[in-house]
């Protein structure tokens, strides 16, 4: 039994893995010649990444040609890209069709900022609209060009993020002064004017930078490159919407695995492009890490208070029972039901009421009484604070009496044994029920559904502004990003190597969560076990 | 309630409801000695099952006194009423009283903490805590406040040296308790007891989980011991009693039977009861 589990656990991270990390390897480009229905040769230039076998009455009842006498016919998915000149950017071919394949070197494979993947042959690199380079010295002009744009992009990010985010923030929190300063009725002229004299300030600052900002765009937007697709069609591509380029039959293994790096690396370390279907998947993990934490401070302290009280204080009586009864109970109800309950109490009567008190000069614009991080970590450590409270009423129950009495013998009392000596010995007991709810919170979506996650949030709930950690800000997970990719996606056959991405990336994850909460549970354990037995 | 005074020497009055004790024990002479603790007509209840009956005693000061008995006897229950550890058993009710020296420590007016600063205790079983060696000795002061590294380094060094585990563990007063031997966990809990300075230390069979070597040394310990404290011990060992004691009790199903010098009860104990149990006719 044991086993069987083990090998279904086994097989089923197999199949994510082999899924979603094979997307990332450079494929190699075939040409591929397909005879039409109409006797006519058509060629697709792309990379195949999946084949499948389907009868051949299937195939035929799509209108397609099978010969007399094939039963079973295999037929390649196959990524020709070019989604702004073909159409489509995956197309099923039959084996039948094709008459011939073939491996052209010099193929070229452009990754845009839109419209996917650009298969095709570079012909010349532009500069302001002049031939800079064509023939041999193309390829390596492409890459200098590239990294030239990639240098001013990165400065480009920063001023926009960083510096006019900045500008952006303190102006609004200017706003918001002004409109506060006039709900209160404090009409001081003089105020107004220094708001006003600081309003002026942050304006020119934002003008210098658009400036700047405008003629860094300027800068990037003066070179581009001339392509054709393998059908004939020649395209010109500014440099300034690519992200790299990489010629897939001439890269040796090394330079393969560099390529799977580089682009593993994008994957969790960047932002995702192209309605989440490219790019990587930072912000979800980030969210997803930071939405745990938020929910393991909030559930300890109260799981362990209520336990604490359950076990040590209150009276051991029906009523007790009844509370006991009701949070195992409570483990068992459907999450999204606690959704339900969070938005309803959390965000709309908790976060209303914020507003109402805390926030109204921002109205009728909420502040907290909208879904953000803060409500879906509160909403997730209900969700969870049963096994907490379950656990550490257990390791409560498991010190020995010997213990409890040689303290209380020395003088102290009972909030003082408890401090001193109780707790530091159950929090072994006390991880055990955190890490269980790191496991359940961590996978939970449902919930988060209602009360905070969305599919592309501008900002982490983290940065550079005061006050830092913004709670009331949404946020990306990566539970819900599987959801949003798989079934949400514009594009499915791209969108689908990424669930298998991410669905690993989650599991990896939780698995790192779990392993660091045991690991300090067992060292604490170590300590503490010998005293138990 | 009677006063205090009234009540040092209720052994000789013959007790009333005691089935099995006929005669009126004789006053118990302390040789002069101050009476530390005295029980007065004290009844004690495990929810309904009477597990003292109006306990009178004595109890002298910087001596050192045996319960004896049989299992099931009361003198754990007894011992435990000393630093009211029975508050902590659900169901349990207390009549009577226990004076240490004029105070009554089962008023109201009592803080329970205090009272148990003054009678410090130590259990059957070494109970040290998961802490460090030094931490356990410690633990006492630390809860009363005292963080001067200085006063601790200095109690811990003294209450060690009078637990006679500082030469063994001098080297690694910083490492764990638990990797002590039970032996030196029984006298580093003795340790932490005495690190309080507590008027009377209650000891609660405190080598019977001991093997024999061990043993000597809480007994050698013991004598040491009572030139400073007045030190009430249980045991089951009746060598022990005889080897360790000044006064010896001897109690049977909740009663006390006999109160007298350890010599007198050990060699010619007035009832028929005690001399039955010591040449082991109770098994």
């Amino acid at each position: 039994m044991v086993s069987l589990n083990l090998v279904m656990v086994f097989g089923l991270l197999l199949l994510i893995a082999v899924r979603g990390l094979g997307h990332f390897w450079p494929a190699t480009v075939q040409s591929i010649e397909l005879a039409e229905s109409d006797g006519t040769v058509s060629t697709l230039l792309g990379s195949i990444v999946d084949e499948e076998k389907v009868s051949a009455a299937r195939v035929r009842g799509r209108g397609d040609y099978v010969p007399e006498g094939v039963e079973i016919i295999t037929r390649y998915l196959v990524k020709s890209g070019n989604r702004d000149i073909a159409g489509a950017d995956f197309s099923w071919v039959n084996e039948t069709d094709i008459k011939s394949r073939s491996i052209p070197l010099d193929a070229v494979v452009i990754e845009r900022d839109e419209w996917g993947n650009f298969y095709g042959f570079l012909t010349e690199v532009k500069h302001s609209g002049n031939v800079v380079a064509a023939g041999d010295a193309t390829w390596g002009e492409l890459q200098k060009s590239i990294a030239r744009k990639t240098e001013l992009e990165t400065q480009i990010h920063r001023i926009e993020k960083k510096e006019i985010g900045k500008i952006n923030y303190a102006m609004e929190r200017l706003r918001l002064r002004e409109k506060a300063l006039q709900l209160g009725g404090k009409n001081d002229p003089e105020v107004f004017q220094r708001l006003g004299r600081d309003r002026v300030e942050l304006n020119s600052r934002y003008n210098e930078f658009n400036d700047e900002l405008a003629n860094l765009y300027a800068k990037a937007g003066r070179d581009s490159i001339t392509v054709t697709t393998v059908t004939g069609q020649t395209v010109e591509l500014p440099v300034a919407k690519l992200v790299r380029a990489f010629r897939p039959n001439k890269m040796d293994l090394g330079d393969k695995i560099l390529h799977y790096g580089a682009k593993v690396w994008e994957f969790i370390s960047e932002e995702p492009r192209e309605a989440n279907t490219e790019g990587g998947v930072f912000p979800a993990i980030f969210g997803t890490v930071l939405l745990v934490i938020l929910m393991s401070v909030f559930v300890t302290p109260f799981g362990v208070i209520a336990a604490i009280y359950l076990r040590e204080y209150a009276h051991q009586g029906l009523l007790t029972r009844t509370i006991r009864i009701a949070v195992n109970n409570l483990a068992g109800v459907p999450s999204i039901v606690y959704g339900v309950f969070g938005l309803g109490f959390f965000v709309y009567f908790l976060g209303g009421n914020i507003d109402q008190i805390f926030f109204p000069e921002a109205l009728p614009a909420p502040t907290f009484g909208t879904p953000g991080i803060l409500w879906s970590a509160l909403t997730l450590a209900i969700l969870t604070v049963p096994v907490v409270i379950v656990s550490t009423e257990e390791g409560l129950t498991r010190i020995p009496r010997a213990i409890r009495e040689g303290s209380l013998a020395l003088g102290a009392t009972k909030a003082e044994t408890l401090w001193r000596t109780v707790l530091p010995m159950a929090t072994p007991a006390m991880m055990t029920g955190l890490i269980l709810s790191i496991a359940r919170a961590a996978g939970e979506v449902a919930p988060l559904m209602m009360v905070g996650v969305v599919k592309l949030a501008p900002s982490l709930p983290l940065d550079g502004n005061f006050p830092f950690l913004h709670v009331d800000r949404k946020f990306m997970h990566l539970g819900f990003h599987i959801y949003d990719v798989g079934f949400q996606s514009p594009n499915v056959e791209a969108a689908r190597p990424l669930v298998y991405a991410t669905a690993l990336l989650l599991v990896i994850l939780i698995v790192t969560l779990n392993i660091a909460a045991i690991r300090i549970r067992n060292q604490l354990r170590e300590k503490y076990n010998a005293a138990e037995s | 309630m009677s006063e205090p005074q009234e009540k040092v020497l209720p052994m000789s009055e013959p007790l009333e409801n005691e089935p099995l004790a006929t005669d009126a024990p004789a006053p118990v002479d302390f040789g002069g000695r101050d009476v530390c603790l005295t029980v007065a007509d004290l009844d004690l209840f495990y929810s309904e099952k009477q597990a003292l009956n109006g306990v009178n005693m004595s109890i002298p000061e910087k001596m050192v006194t045996a319960f004896i008995g049989p299992s099931g006897c009361g003198k754990s229950t007894l011992l435990r009423c000393f630093n009211r550890m029975n508050d902590l058993i659900d169901g349990v009710t207390i009549n009577g009283s226990i004076y240490l020296h004029d105070e009554d420590i089962y008023d109201r007016e009592v803080n329970v903490a205090n009272l148990r600063r003054r009678i410090g205790m130590v259990f059957q079983k070494p109970n040290p805590f998961p802490k460090s060696i030094y931490e356990n000795v410690a633990y006492g002061l630390r809860i009363q406040g005292i963080k001067n590294r200085r006063v601790l380094d200095t109690a811990v060094e003294r209450s060690l040296r009078a637990a006679a585990l500082w030469d063994e563990v001098k080297d690694r007063i910083h490492e764990s308790a638990l990797s002590l031997s039970g032996g030196q966990q029984q006298r580093l809990v003795i340790a932490r007891a005495i690190a309080i300075e507590p008027e009377v230390l209650l000891l609660d069979e405190p080598a019977s989980a001991l093997d024999p070597i061990s043993t000597l040394k809480i007994e050698e310990l013991i004598y040491e011991l009572k030139q400073d404290y007045t030190i009430v011990i249980v045991t089951h060992n009746m060598q022990q009693a005889t080897r360790v004691s000044d006064y010896t009790a001897f109690m049977y199903l909740g009663d006390l039977i006999e109160f007298g010098d350890t010599n007198k009860i050990f060699t010619n104990p007035d009832k028929k009861q005690t001399e039955d149990y010591i040449t082991g006719r109770y098994g």
